[in-house]
């Protein structure tokens, strides 16, 4: 099932056994193209750093011959129409995919050759170096790579192709055994944290940071065994909760908040400092999109100034706590600090939220915006330094006592109790709020705004209230914030850390609490936030180009997210949910799109069921 | 007293006097029909009155409050609902979901009382689904049972106009705005909605004010009729008095040729 | 609650009145502001005038350089307002990517301007290279548009308006660390500009920067060609009419698929130009020189009247003249130390206030059948 916002890309559906030159040549050019900018920005160069399996795969290589890969794949999609046989893969497909590696790599060669040639390119391009040359040629030099980059590119097509001449449970098999192997190396140093108790694990598996060959070639077949026998054996979670049976779902939604409850108790204790940090940057983040799903997510109002409540948090606790703020200095403890963050917080949504009550959702956009930037420059300035510190910041700031130590940055390991404590009040607060007379109204207002007001919802009321909340919840972080690093500086609060938040939220899903809080771990735990490092390293320099991208795939593609709210999943994809329901002969709405066809015999044909006529 | 009155009501928009002096009235109870040709100001009449626009001159006047001006919401809780021409329903929420949010403006729980879930807004919630169930349940079978939970936009056109009605009920309004409730629907629909408008009077006692241009609708459920033409009233009585009034066939079928060859 | 009574007439009913009362805490906010605003403005002038007047402060000729380097500013800002205006009055989004078009203008240019000046040419042909650099970055830009239309709006066209805005604000992301990792982070300075016009002219007794003038001159052409080509070609039709009303624009036979891409070629190449003025004005580029100049140009082009191209290149001009004026002229007349470092806070004041104020616009917006109210 397809029909999302973007058309299906052009699939000729009927697969004629010849080369289909046309497309052959524009996705052998896209190929190419992609894989001489991932060289020329050097992610090549710098992802040939870190080795995937030592000796002998490096997460470049890995990289750049996974685009003609996924370019072959262009040429095994199908759009899959319920009642349509869809064509058979056939050898065509795969000869057509290695014909477009072939190109691509081609390509990829000639650009090697014209970098190597002229060399004050590199004055320009600063990694469009003999380094880079060396990496694509692997070092072997211009001659033999115009051979041997397009060949290793078409076979990457043909495996692509290949395999999907294989059954299905095969290709899962694979593709499962595949991801294992990459993620045990990416994830190398999680890997090894984990097994502090048992260092013999991680010192098989890895050497110099990255797999053997022996231990990638167990994982694999680890990996693709569990695909084929583990979902026979076990009904999946997400199964669980989405059966039809309240009782099943109630109890498993128990079960998990207790796994998860305890994992996040016992948890802080085992990790080492790196993670330890990460898991606190992660939550910092989870906890200001939380706040922004309720302002996007629920009520529909696009705010891309965000981060100036979290300013506000994180600067009037330093300025109310710190021993040296200058001018305003009541050297007030965190908890005392707390209640005035919070009004001051809301009185900042209410000033935020009351111009832009009648703008329209653009406009709402970038007046935000303004208001962030505003916000950030009258921090920084000169003018206000004699009470916000100007580009000194604010410094000095106490932890939040508590029992007798304090939190700060020395205990991070009590740090990440806070956070997460602070992240499920914020959860919980949106939890009950989209369930409740005031989330009903702002599902209204951001269906029709107009019609919201006509039925009776008092939209000023509902607008306020949610830009409010938001920035309430992001004065948490702010404050956490501010205790945790024991300074601030308007360097945390540019335009981009507005912008990465709400590629979590909607990356991981808009409108949804447990989508944000997966979006939150999956990003900045494994690309890392604006100012903070992730699990990969190595990205590094391109998370944030890897965020736009991600931004734009997403819009593309699945607009509601990785992991949607429900009602925002039959938004986007609406024609398929009728669809669904026309082909549902019961008559019946099935709630778990159950697509086979259980035909049910005579009564089908009673008039006034199924779809609705 | 009328309950809803409104008097030498204005409205331009934009260089087009949609309203012109307007005076309008209804008793509690009542079911009065507007007609006109398209472009009367029937609508126009409608959002003024349902303070999508605010008037430019004249009241409007609600159980002897003047609430011209006022903005819709103010005007739902009032006790005055509206439907549209074009059914405007919250596609992506549930049927149920629809009719509760018209009980927003009944009810009071705010964001401390939902957050920690105080006994009255426990109760609040309990009673605001019964209501929107038994709202429900005034149409039949229809809206029931398992199309509680489906989203509204994969209701067929029938039952969403009946879904729009149900949610304008939910706002317990003393006077009910129809804006064309039978447009489009098929002869059997037509019939069973005319039934159904009368019944919101007689089991529910809304007084209600319906614009259409259905004729057997309205012969067959208006006490009154008020034809509108080029944004003024020109004519008002029972049907019958309306239907043969020649200003109100001139209106809609224009002057026969011959008249008006002597009257130039 | 406030309750008047009418003297009820013959047979007339009393009627209560209430003032929707609800409301007028906001609209009294609103106006608050306003007020604040004119206070702020008038007390900021007086403080200038005495300074001025004792002295103190920026000279006249000072004054007189800070007028006309705002305006030249201005001039860029306006045509870089074309394009936002454009897009918005036809496809009803903000395009968050055109200032990365303009500032792969910049960039590329920069390749082309190093060339010239290593072999050269730069100082040999000043003209002919400036000219070979404007197109160069003319043509960067369009191509830069189209492709981005091509690939991240057009799949879109029919989704909910927030989902290109959001789109375009990845996009402009994604350019803006492209950029990044091509070219490098640091700032790439285009060769000083050649003597013909390093120097300063003197025109009605005034002594104005060649550079700047320059600037104006382009932005004055620029501005007539754009209106030549609007209003009397075909094309130029074709792209009001679609500006107008998509839906009745096809049907009368219009290519819309073809006459947007133009409308975002046509931003691009004035982007371009605007790129060349940057080059003139300021010389340094790198990855982000095109954020926050797109922000204030989209503001321009909302303060001219989204959708009005005249009306871009005045809000362009006028909010060139509140930025590079402003802060000094009200801020510094109030005393306010360091203003130049509030200058991007008085774009960012002048884009909420004219939203919040006059969202239509000083010359009237023009928005498709689509989007208007």
């Amino acid at each position: 099932m397809t029909a999302t916002i973007a058309p299906a890309p052009t699939s000729d559906q009927s697969v004629e056994s010849r080369v289909q030159w046309r497309r052959m040549l524009r996705v052998g050019a896209v190929v190419g193209l992609v894989m001489m900018f991932v060289s020329a920005n050097g992610m090549a160069a710098t992802f040939n750093g870190r080795l995937i399996i030592y000796p002998i795969l490096s997460l470049g290589y890995l990289v750049l011959y996974a685009i003609p890969f996924v370019g072959g794949t262009q040429f095994t999609k199908r759009e899959e129409l319920e009642g349509v046989e869809t064509a058979p893969p056939s050898v065509t497909d795969a000869v057509n995919a290695a014909l477009a590696g072939l190109l691509g790599g081609l390509i990829l060669g000639l650009f090697a050759w014209f970098v190597d040639a002229v060399p004050g390119v590199r004055t320009i391009f600063p990694s469009m170096s003999p380094e880079m040359v060396d990496v694509l040629t692997f070092g072997l030099g211009v001659g033999p790579a115009l051979v041997l980059l397009p060949l290793i590119s078409a076979a990457m097509g043909a495996l692509a192709g290949g395999l999907s001449l294989l059954s299905k449970t095969t290709n899962k098999a694979l593709r499962a055994g595949a991801l294992t192997v990459v993620s045990f190396a990416l994830f190398q140093v999680v890997v090894d944290d984990f097994f502090d108790f048992l260092p013999a694990v991680p010192d098989f598996l890895y050497t110099r940071s990255a797999l053997t060959i022996v231990a990638a070639i167990i994982l694999f077949a680890l990996g693709a065994a569990g695909s084929i026998y583990l979902p026979g054996r076990m009904p999946s979670i997400g199964d669980r909760l989405g059966s039809s049976d309240a009782e099943v779902r109630r109890r498993t939604s128990l079960w998990m908040a207790a796994i998860i409850a305890v994992a996040i108790i016992i948890l802080p204790q085992f990790l080492g400092g790196i993670l330890n940090e990460l898991l606190i940057n992660v939550g910092f983040f989870a906890l200001m999109a939380l706040g922004l799903n309720v302002v996007i997510g629920y009520a529909g109002l696009l705010d891309l100034g965000y981060v100036a409540f979290f300013a506000v948090g994180a600067y009037t606790t330093g300025v109310l706590t710190s021993p040296i703020s200058p001018t305003i200095n009541p050297m007030l403890t965190w908890w005392q600090a707390f209640p005035i963050v919070l009004v001051l917080a809301a009185l900042a949504g209410l000033l935020v939220g009351t111009p832009v009550l009648r703008m329209r959702g653009d406009y709402l956009a970038i007046v935000t915006l303004g208001f962030g930037e505003i916000v950030r420059i009258l921090l920084l300035s000169d003018w206000l330094a004699p009470y916000f510190g100007g580009a000194q910041g604010v410094r000095n700031i106490p932890g939040i006592p508590v029992f007798g130590t304090e939190i700060n940055v020395t205990t991070p390991h009590l740090m990440i109790y806070a956070v997460v404590f602070f992240v499920a009040l914020a959860a919980f607060i949106s939890w009950r709020l989209e369930h409740s007379r005031i989330g009903r109204s702002w599902a209204a207002m951001r269906e029709d705004e107009d019609v919201a007001e006509a039925v009776g919802v008092d939209t000023v009321k509902a607008k306020l209230t949610a830009f409010i909340t938001g920035a309430v919840i992001a004065s948490f972080a702010g404050a956490l914030f501010a205790a945790k690093v024991g300074s601030v500086f308007t360097n945390s609060f540019k335009i981009l850390v507005s912008i990465v938040i709400l590629v979590i939220v909607i990356v991981g899903g808009m409108g949804n609490i447990v989508g944000v809080l997966v979006g939150a771990l999956v990003l900045i735990g494994i690309l890392g936030g604006p100012n903070q490092p992730g699990l990969l390293q190595e990205f590094g320099q391109y998370k944030l180009l890897i965020y736009g991208a991600l931004l734009v795939y997403m819009m593309l593609q699945r607009p509601e997210g990785l992991v949607p709210s429900k009602r925002r999943q039959q938004e986007l994809h609406q024609e398929e949910f009728l669809q669904d329901a026309w082909l549902d002969k019961h008559g019946r709405f099935v709630e778990d799109h159950d697509h086979s066809p259980q035909r049910p015999g005579p009564s089908a044909a009673e008039p006034g069921r199924g779809r609705e006529s | 007293m009328p309950i809803l009155e409104t008097r030498k009501l204005n409205k331009t928009f934009g260089g087009v006097q949609a309203i012109q002096s307007v005076d309008f009235g209804i008793d509690e109870g009542e079911i009065v029909s507007i007609i006109g040709p398209n472009g009367a100001g029937k609508t126009s009449f409608f959002n003024v009155v349902s303070g999508m626009f605010p008037p430019d001159g004249g009241q409007v006047i609600f159980d002897g409050l003047n609430i011209g001006g006022h903005t819709p919401s103010q005007i739902t809780a009032a006790g005055i609902a509206r439907t549209f021409q074009n059914v405007r329903l919250f596609p992506n929420l549930t049927v149920l979901e629809n009719v509760m949010v018209g009980q927003h403006c009944r009810t009071e729980s705010g964001v401390f009382s939902s957050i920690i879930r105080t006994p009255k807004q426990k109760r609040e919630e309990v009673m605001i689904e019964e209501k929107a169930k038994d709202i429900l349940g005034f149409f039949g079978t229809r809206l029931v049972g398992y199309r509680f939970d489906q989203p509204a936009f994969a209701l067929s056109y029938a039952n969403r106009r009946r879904l729009e009605i149900a949610r304008a009920m939910a706002t317990e309004p003393r006077v009910l705005l129809l804006d064309e409730p039978t447009a489009g629907m098929n002869p059997k629909e037509t019939v069973e909605l005319t039934e159904l408008i009368g019944r919101l009077r007689s089991e529910r006692g809304f007084t209600i004010v319906m614009i259409e241009h259905d004729m057997k609708v309205v012969q067959g459920v208006s006490d009154r009729v008020v034809v509108l033409d080029h944004g003024t009233q020109i004519a008002a009585g029972t049907y019958d008095e309306v239907s043969t009034n020649e200003d109100v066939i001139e209106a809609y079928l224009g002057r026969p040729a011959e008249s008006r060859a002597q009257s130039e | 609650m406030t309750t008047t009574e009418n003297k009820p007439a013959e047979g007339e009913t009393v009627v209560r009145e209430r003032r929707a009362l609800r409301l007028s805490w906001v609209d009294g906010f609103l106006w608050a502001i306003r007020i604040g605003a004119i206070i702020i403005i008038a007390v900021g002038l007086i403080g200038s005038i005495s300074k001025f007047a004792a002295g103190e402060g920026l000279t006249a000729e000072g004054w007189r350089d800070l007028i006309v380097s705002s305006l030249a500013q201005g001039a860029m800002y306006g045509l870089l307002a074309l394009g936002y205006s454009m897009v918005y009055g036809v496809l009803g989004f903000i395009n968050f990517t055109h200032g990365e078009v303009f500032m792969s203008g910049t960039m590329v240019g920069f390749i082309a301007a190093n060339w010239l000046f290593e072999n050269g040419i730069w100082d040999a042909n000043p003209f002919l290279s400036m000219i070979l650099v404007l197109i160069v970055a003319m043509v960067t830009s369009t191509v830069v548009a189209v492709l981005i239309e091509r690939i991240a709006y057009r799949p879109l066209r029919g989704a909910p308006r927030l989902i290109p805005l959001i789109t375009s604000i990845g996009m402009s992301f994604f350019m803006q660390y492209t950029f990044a990792g091509l070219f490098g982070i640091n700032f790439n300075t285009y060769p000083p500009p050649p003597d013909v016009i390093a120097g300063t002219v003197n025109i009605l007794g005034l002594e104005i920067r060649t550079t700047q003038l320059t600037v104006i001159v382009i932005a004055i052409l620029s501005m007539i060609g754009l209106w030549y080509f609007v209003t009397r070609t075909k094309t130029g039709r074709a792209m009001r009419a679609v500006a107008e009303d998509k839906e009745i624009a096809g049907l009368m036979g219009i290519n819309v698929d073809r006459t947007i891409v133009t409308v975002f070629a046509v931003g691009g190449a004035m982007a371009g130009v605007a790129a060349l003025m940057w080059s003139l004005l300021f010389r340094s580029v790198n990855y982000i020189v095109g954020f926050i100049p797109g922000v204030k140009a989209f503001t321009a082009a909302v303060l001219g009247g989204i959708g009005n191209i005249g009306g871009a290149m005045g809000g362009g001009v006028l909010l060139g003249l509140f930025e590079g004026v402003g802060p000094i002229l009200i801020l510094g007349g109030l005393g306010i130390p360091g203003v130049t470092q509030l200058k991007d806070a008085v774009a960012f004041t002048a884009l909420v206030l004219v939203l919040v104020f006059r969202p239509s616009g000083l010359f009237g917006e023009r928005l498709g059948s689509e989007d208007r109210v």
